[in-house]
């Protein structure tokens, strides 16, 4: 009991920004036309690729081969998940905006 | 002065940056769920992600340690990069859904492979002061599972997708997956009681409970039906959204915060909005009904008949209003752009031509559109199905190509039916309907569709590309 409320007193910021951003995250999209689900999907997947900050400081402190071997790989796949989201949201994106 | 050299130290212009990156993310959120700001947005959220990497490599400080390693990350995200942008690129927007599927198994593996590396890390101290029942280890094995339940999960809908996986539906397979579950709980539970000096003593059950996790992520995504491997995908995603939160938690990071949990409950909201789509609940998805009812076997009966394609050309040709319902066939087939010819074709000869689109044509919500604009069809001729609907019974001639469920009126008639309440394009009220399909076999969702044995109803059978080519000659030489 006491680990729960020593956890809560510690990380009462990270939980505050977590309560606040699951409403924010619901308010945004709630009113999102059917045409922009794919898009909005590929996008959203794109930002949880803010992953990649967690492999770099992994990667940034690592010491032994082998965590040096595993941080490259999660950086490689973070960032695969970044670059790979965008472009492809974009890429969905730039053929709404051409017949304008 | 010393305010200065604080503040070029970094861990302002770190936080500064974390909490910009994340205004940018809920901005590009936001802007990607309207047409018009949706591109801007997500280049946006984009430019927030390049701040916050660029920020960690510069400045993060762990224990007043730099990050090290800078080359290796360097080049790593420069492989990431390269990878990334040739196959988001490269790839057919008909594969498009497999592709997010496949990024968003990425991002989920990454957020694994940080647990797994931070486990043995977790600081004697903390243990001998908490145990290992503590926020860090909590965040790290949750982390770790559902990251992994994430990717494994992705890999599968990723072949599902590209069709080199098939379903696999046994009936008590969701028993096995509710234990799979529990055992995963079991192990966060048992790690979490250990009484131990240092972690690295259990590294051997992160392992484990590691292989237990991918045991699971691919029992979920075995047996759901490849029509709703959206909303899986979809799920997944914000799977991944909390994964990455998990890694915030971690490192007290703000942007992996705001950013996985944005995605998070977002990627839940969007999975709903799915379900809604398809009048399904997402336990009905999940526990995976679908085809598995096996009541609505009566036969539909009766033959089907074929029209030759001059007598096609003559009947679109001599019509006033046609509406095309494109479904995935034509998107396998890259008919789209052969399609629009064809309209365009018919529009010379003064037939309104629209498109009805129904919500999950194609294999995602709004798939079919992203498939025909990249065919130039202008948006005003898009409508979706609810809006075309009332419209149907002064329409001369309904073309359906590649379509299947979405305009069965099992939907409305057959309430034994699994896909019974879905709304559909309600084809059969149009005055003459042809179907162009491959052949008799049923759609992705294995369904009769009565639709085909209608009197009013002619198939053509054949490839789409192929037919709508012969389609677009004969239509010439009228």
């Amino acid at each position: 009991m006491e680990n729960i409320f020593d956890f809560f007193l510690q990380h009462r910021e990270a939980i505050f920004i977590v309560i606040l951003s699951i409403f924010l995250g619901i308010e945004v999209i709630s009113h999102v036309p059917a045409v922009l689900h794919t898009p909005l999907m590929s996008g959203a997947n794109a930002i949880h690729g803010v992953v990649i900050i967690g492999a770099i400081i992994v990667m940034g402190h690592a010491e032994s081969t082998g965590s040096m071997i595993l941080g490259f790989l999660a950086v490689i796949l973070g960032t695969l998940n970044v670059v790979g989201g965008f472009v492809v949201t974009d890429r969905m994106l730039e053929m709404f905006k051409k017949k304008k | 002065m010393s305010d200065i050299t604080q503040f070029l130290s970094g861990n302002s212009i770190l936080e500064i940056t974390y909490i910009v990156a994340s205004v940018l993310f809920i901005l590009g959120l936001k802007m990607l769920s309207h047409p018009l700001t949706a591109r801007r947005g997500n280049i946006l959220a984009a430019f927030g992600m390049g701040f916050a990497i660029v920020a960690t490599i510069l400045f993060h400080r762990k224990d007043g340690e730099p990050i090290g390693n800078i080359p290796y990350i360097i080049v790593a995200i420069i492989i990431g990069t390269a990878i990334g942008w040739i196959i988001a690129k490269k790839v057919k927007m008909t594969a498009m859904p497999q592709l997010v599927s496949f990024f968003n198994g990425m991002g989920g593996a990454a957020a694994a492979l940080i647990s797994m590396m931070e486990f043995p890390h977790v600081s004697p101290e903390l243990i001998a002061r908490s145990g290992m029942a503590n926020g860090h280890v909590l965040a790290i094995l949750l982390g770790l599972m559902i990251g992994t339940v994430s990717w494994a999960g992705s890999m599968i809908a990723y072949g599902k997708l590209d069709g080199w996986i098939g379903d696999l539906r046994i009936k008590w397979m969701k028993y096995v997956n509710l234990t799979i579950l529990a055992v995963l709980i079991g192990f966060i539970v048992f790690i979490m009681t250990r009484n131990v000096t240092s972690a690295t003593e259990l590294t051997p059950y992160i392992y484990i409970m590691f292989a237990v996790a991918v045991v699971y992520g691919v029992l979920f995504v075995m047996p759901i039906g490849g029509a709703d491997m959206p909303v899986v995908i979809s799920l997944l995603n914000s799977f991944t959204g909390v994964a990455a939160a998990m890694g915030g938690f971690l490192y007290n990071n703000q942007a992996m915060l705001t950013g996985g949990i944005l995605v998070g409950s977002a990627g839940t909201i969007l999975t709903v909005l799915m379900c809604k789509a398809m009048n399904r609940s997402l336990l009905n998805v999940i526990v995976g009904v679908f085809g598995g009812g096996g009541a609505a076997a009566d036969d539909g009966g009766g033959t089907v008949k074929e029209i030759t394609l001059s007598d096609a050309a003559v009947l679109l040709s001599y019509s006033k209003k046609v509406v095309i319902v494109p479904g995935y066939g034509l998107a396998v087939a890259q008919a789209q752009h052969i399609c629009h010819e064809l309209d365009k074709l018919l529009e010379e000869k003064g037939v309104e031509v629209k498109y009805a689109i129904h919500p999950v044509a194609g294999r995602m919500p709004g798939h079919m559109n992203v498939l025909l604009a990249e065919a130039d069809v202008p948006y005003e001729q898009l409508i979706e199905s609810d809006e075309i609907n009332p419209d149907l019974p002064n329409t001369d001639v309904i073309v359906i190509i590649g379509a299947n469920d979405v305009v069965n009126p099992a939907a409305e008639d057959d309430p034994l039916s699994p896909i019974y309440g879905m709304p559909i394009v309600k084809a059969r009220e149009a005055r003459n309907i042809i179907v162009m399909k491959r052949g008799m076999g049923k759609g992705y969702a294995a369904i009769e569709n009565k639709l085909f044995f209608n009197d009013k109803t002619r198939m053509l059978f054949g490839d789409a590309k192929a037919t709508l080519q012969n389609l677009v000659s004969e239509v010439k030489d009228l």
